[in-house]
């Protein structure tokens, strides 16, 4: 569906930065308000275009909507719509912009664009959360719906995998995730010293889960290949693989399946995902140069 | 270490590892294992000791560690419960090439090896049933290692 606002899809809509919290040396969270009209409220698993005027475009996960949340003695726009919080990593010319955009600046938005997880329609199962690195962003809507509306839900499990323990998203949140129900479970692939957690491939920890295979959803975001041997995993318990959705990304360019750069075989991921039930992916993840 | 009791065939048959495993094997099995509890940072075994037990995680997590010269004891891989813990003592010479400590408290299966081994030699039938089951292990923990090589999390620049 094309998000609709006053001056088309493809005009960015004004957002201005109320707080910005660097997650890791390369990972910052920052936190908009409509500075006028906002942008439909995203459902998780959604993103956006998020504008840096005179830089460029880039796609980044939304890793909250919620109220606002005062920070640093910043005022509401009004209330003119729910806060984002869009979680982004440093790594092109764009990105390192949007990181580097600070509280009080304005950003453009374009969006909300792509498949949501589908939460809606795992009420009544278990869930199980798998995300690495910055996987992590697109399913912490995921995690706070759901321990907000707890009952709705079975058990809630969490995986998390990493490269350092120093490269961790939302740790201050981990443990009130945790309080209200959740299994969290984190794992690295580099300890460094003083780090008690897991240490290995996120894989090692389906074992762990507590789940009902026959009555789970699964949603999973991280690289591709963690991704399938993730989900490979979940079925070597019992899952079926129609309860299993992955988060596939490409170059998502404008957003509205119109310019073809995101396209993956016969999908353009920016309209008909990011979000893909596992078994329409992995037959696309798994072509090569594709 | 406490030893607790004795365990059943039943009981292994609720383990992952165990599953579709004939009664009469999970029965000899169980009749050379114990069920024991170790508190957070007890050492399973030492890097180099000799090898003659293994033991199926039931709770917990162990970390399995190498003496790294100015690095002390680096952690390669943690178990979480379900897991299955020592191979060593499956294959000459029966020493460990890694240590394992408890990383949190643990419950656990402890399995005689050599009784195991000498099972194993009576009953050719579940030498391979339980080789098999190992040889599954070994291949989940090589794939996850050699992933973790490939350092998926990298950032693109450190790649290039």
């Amino acid at each position: 569906m094309t998000p609709a606002t006053a001056h088309g899809p493809m005009a960015p809509v004004p957002y201005r930065v109320t707080d910005r919290h660097a997650e890791t040396a390369d990972t910052v969270t920052l936190a908009l308000e409509p500075v006028e009209a906002a942008v439909p409220e995203p459902v998780p698993g959604q993103f956006t275009m998020m504008y840096v005027f005179g830089i460029g475009e880039a796609p980044i996960s939304v890793s909250r909507v919620g109220p606002f949340r005062a920070v640093r003695g910043s005022r509401p726009a009004r209330g003119r719509g729910p806060v984002l919080e869009q979680t982004v990593r440093a790594v092109g010319a764009v990105t390192r912009a949007v990181c580097g955009t600070r509280p009080g600046r304005v950003v453009g938005l374009r969006g909300p664009f792509g498949t949501g997880w589908g939460l809606d329609e795992a009420r009544g199962c278990d869930l199980v959360l798998a995300a690495g690195g910055i996987g992590l962003a697109p399913l912490r809507p995921v995690v706070l719906r759901a321990l907000s509306d707890r009952s709705a839900f079975g058990r809630i499990s969490v995986l998390i995998g990493a490269r350092t323990p120093d490269d961790l998203l939302f740790t201050s949140e981990l443990d009130t995730w945790r309080a209200k129900g959740a299994q969290v479970e984190v794992t690295v692939d580099r300890p460094t010293p003083g780090w008690a957690g897991h240490v290995g491939l996120i894989t090692a920890l389906a074992g762990s889960v507590e789940v009902d295979p026959a009555r789970a959803a699964a949603f999973i975001c991280g690289p591709e290949v963690m991704m399938r041997l993730t989900a490979e995993a979940l079925i070597g318990l019992g899952m079926c693989p129609a309860d299993i959705r992955l988060s596939l990304e490409r170059n998502m360019h404008c957003g509205l399946g119109w310019c073809g750069h995101c396209q993956l075989g016969p999908l353009l991921l920016c309209r008909d995902g990011p979000v893909l039930p596992y078994e329409r992916a992995v037959p696309l993840m798994t072509v090569r140069e594709l | 270490m406490e030893e607790t009791n004795s365990v059943t065939a039943g009981a292994l048959a609720e383990e992952r590892f165990f599953a579709g495993m004939p009664e009469p094997h999970r029965a000899a099995l169980a009749a050379i294992a114990v069920v024991v509890a170790a508190p957070a940072g007890h050492r399973f075994f030492e890097e180099g000791d000799q090898a003659q037990r293994f033991w199926l995680l039931r709770s917990g997590k162990v970390a399995l560690d190498l003496q790294v010269p100015g690095r002390g004891a680096v952690v390669v891989e943690t178990l979480p419960a379900s897991s299955m813990l020592g191979w060593s003592w499956l294959f000459p010479p029966h020493r460990w090439r890694f240590g394992a400590v408890a990383a949190a408290p643990v419950t656990a299966f402890r399995f005689d090896g050599r009784g195991v081994r000498e099972l194993c030699a009576a009953d050719l039938r579940l030498g391979h049933d339980l080789l098999l089951r190992f040889g599954a292990v070994m291949l989940d923990r090589l794939e996850a290692t050699r992933v973790r090589m490939l350092d998926l999390y990298a950032h693109p620049e450190e790649l290039r």
